[in-house]
């Protein structure tokens, strides 16, 4: 007599590896015709060890008991209108950035996981993405839900979406991933799976959720355990088809490499964002961006590709360069946004006094010697009633699509200029990460959608900033935008708390 | 391999292409050590717009905000042309001297480093 309840092994292989049937009357190749085409050589899928172990049934359970917890934290924010606790009206800006830039990744990933559990020809590596694929979908949908108690409260929530197709600044990240969906298979789990979710996942989500705990953001910062499990399975996925490639077949291991090499400079190019938001936008500080990287990128990585070197696995180069950025990297991209902060949909400013004081001890090399005296010009102008905004549209890289505002780390005040010349034309770059990735694909990145030029080619609504801004972005010009200081949010903040800001009080004592 | 695609001979479209400009080329222009403009600036501008034009008028629309920008001697300004070392001729055309589409023109101005010598 069989037993009537099956161990876990049994399960998972019937309710997984079982489901997958014999091609009888098409090719292999005609039903998984994008398993060969990057070069990547198969020889095994049955030695595929499952990363999961999850069946379908059992993961609904998991998910559905986390859900209920989750959003019973939620009503509980809302409901003692969690808004008014964070530190500062200041922080919020964080989570703005991270709704319109970071979530919609959420969605991309939900997106391209479905799409390549499709193409591959083992089945364990289906069921692993089909399944990453759902917690990609929850994600956006949670992180959604915890923010949109801000947007009741807060300006520059309300059109995230819609900017992340549009905003120049968002073009960054979604470029990104545009680029890793327009990949095939293979190179996209090593750009998302492995890059992204093994390597630089913990410096994105660490300093996000420790931000959001420090700041009194307690949506976000349930949301971020919530979603804690499933990243732990993310990231055995992304280390898995690492394993799996480069023991498949020794041709696979300078096609990783490559990848590998790529996707750490694109996925750190993106971080640029969360290098400024914890220096400069979090009112209570976690760590340094430079802490913060020494730990998350140069223990961990260096750690991970010791283990990796068996397999002929090295470093990339550009690591290099990543790590001498790093006392550099948040001060250049919070000043990308003062200089834009018009055009921004959300608040930026100065950083007080107390703030420079810990930038200083924070960057001993760095922030006295190049980034004070910009700062202390920008504050002579702002109480001049001169606020700075740069009036010119900035220069792009072609591949990051950030603003050209990366320096040479041999001469910190100098920028950083690349170009290749191809079929006759010119492209620039921010550094060799970004030239050397164009000039390896450069029918892919002559496609790049840069922001700027397409202001100046006609197709973001107008020859007027305000019609880029106000009416192809929908930013609400006066609301979204401009410094904190003088801003409804700010205002808002202000009345909750009895609090005057610097003008009132000048005004009564006048 | 200009890149990995799933079709032979896959040709993507130049997005930047100059004809997509109107009659304009996109010119970039950086000031040197003055990194209070985060970035080098991108502008459209007619090919055949004299480089005279380029310091009368797109300078001072780009950089007059500096302290020091007012301070500026030209004549003993040090420009290079995507990379290398270049003189302008003012009454010459942009693409005449070379300066074409997505070319970036460098400016350094010796003895004025930014703000209190700090490169910003």
């Amino acid at each position: 007599m069989t037993a009537r309840k099956l161990n876990l092994k049994d399960k998972y292989r019937l309710l997984t590896r079982d489901l997958e049937w014999e091609y009888s009357y098409r090719d292999y190749e005609e039903i998984f015709k994008q398993e060969s085409f990057e070069g990547i050589k198969i020889t095994d899928w049955s030695k595929w060890e499952d990363p999961f172990r999850l069946t379908m049934d059992a993961y609904w359970k998991y998910q559905a008991e986390k859900e209920k917890k989750l959003y019973a934290i939620f009503d509980a924010f809302a409901q003692n209108n969690g808004q008014q606790n964070v530190a500062d009206a200041r922080y919020v800006n964080a989570i703005k950035l991270f709704l319109t830039g970071v979530s919609p990744l959420e969605y991309q990933a939900y997106n391209g996981f479905a799409h390549v559990g499709r193409q591959f020809g083992g089945v364990g590596a289906r069921v692993a993405c089909q399944m990453q694929s759902l917690d990609e979908l929850r994600h956006v949908q949670t992180q959604i839900h915890a923010m949109s108690h801000y947007n009741k409260h807060f300006d520059g929530f309300q059109d995230f979406s819609h900017m992340h197709d549009r905003v120049w600044y968002l073009s960054v990240p979604k470029s990104f991933f545009d680029d890793a969906r327009s990949a095939g298979p293979f190179e996209f789990m090593v750009a998302i799976g492995f890059s992204f979710e093994y390597v630089l996942t913990n410096l994105l989500f660490v300093p996000f959720m420790s931000g959001a705990a420090y700041n009194g953001d307690m949506a976000t910062v349930t949301f971020g355990f919530s979603a804690q499990s499933d990243e732990a399975r993310h990231m055995t996925l992304g280390l898995e088809i690492i394993k799996f490639m480069l023991e498949q077949h020794e041709d696979n291991v300078p096609i990783v490499q490559r990848w590998i090499n790529k996707w750490l400079w694109r996925g750190y190019r993106v971080l640029t964002l969360v290098a400024m938001m914890m220096d400069y936008m979090l009112p209570n500080k976690v760590m340094s961006w430079q802490e913060s990287f020494e730990v998350y990128f140069e223990e961990a990585a260096s750690a991970l590709f010791k283990d990796l070197a068996r397999y002929g696995i090295k470093m990339p180069d550009y690591a290099a360069t990543a790590i001498a950025e790093k006392e550099h990297l948040s001060h250049q991209a919070w000043s990308i946004f003062y200089n834009y902060g018009h055009a921004a949909a959300f608040h930026t400013w100065l950083p007080t006094e107390e703030e420079m004081d810990w930038l200083s001890e924070k960057y001993p090399n760095t922030f006295d010697k190049y980034y004070r005296p910009r700062y202390e010009q920008w504050r002579r102008m702002e109480e001049a009633g001169e606020r700075y905004y740069n009036p010119t549209l900035p220069m792009l890289c072609q591949t990051c699509q950030i603003p050209m505002g990366f320096t040479d780390m041999d001469d910190p005040t100098l920028v950083s200029y690349r170009q290749s010349e191809y079929d006759g034309d010119r492209y620039n770059f921010c550094s060799d990460g970004c030239k050397d990735i164009f000039d390896f694909e450069p029918e892919k990145y002559v496609q790049s959608w840069l922001p700027v030029h397409q202001i100046y080619q006609g197709h973001c609504g107008g020859a007027e900033m305000e019609d880029v801004l106000g009416g192809y972005y929908r930013i609400n010009l006066g609301t979204d935008n401009l410094d904190y200081k003088g801003s409804p949010d700010e205002a808002r903040w202000n009345d909750w708390h009895g609090l005057e800001t610097a003008e009132e009080k000048l005004k009564k004592a006048s | 391999m200009p890149v990995a695609a799933i079709v032979d001979n896959y040709r993507g479209e130049r997005l930047d292409a100059l004809a997509n400009f109107h009659g304009n080329q996109i010119l970039y222009l950086g000031w040197d050590h003055h990194l209070m403009f985060c970035s080098p600036v991108a502008l459209p501008v007619p090919p055949d717009m004299p480089f005279g034009k380029v310091i009368g008028e797109l300078m001072p629309g780009a950089f007059s905000l500096h302290p020091e920008f007012g301070q500026i001697d030209w004549s003993g300004v040090v420009w290079h042309l995507n990379g290398e070392p270049f003189t302008p001729d003012m009454d010459k055309g942009l693409a005449e001297q070379g300066i074409d589409h997505k070319s970036i023109v460098r400016f350094a101005t010796p003895g004025l480093d930014g703000i209190g010598g700090s490169g910003s």
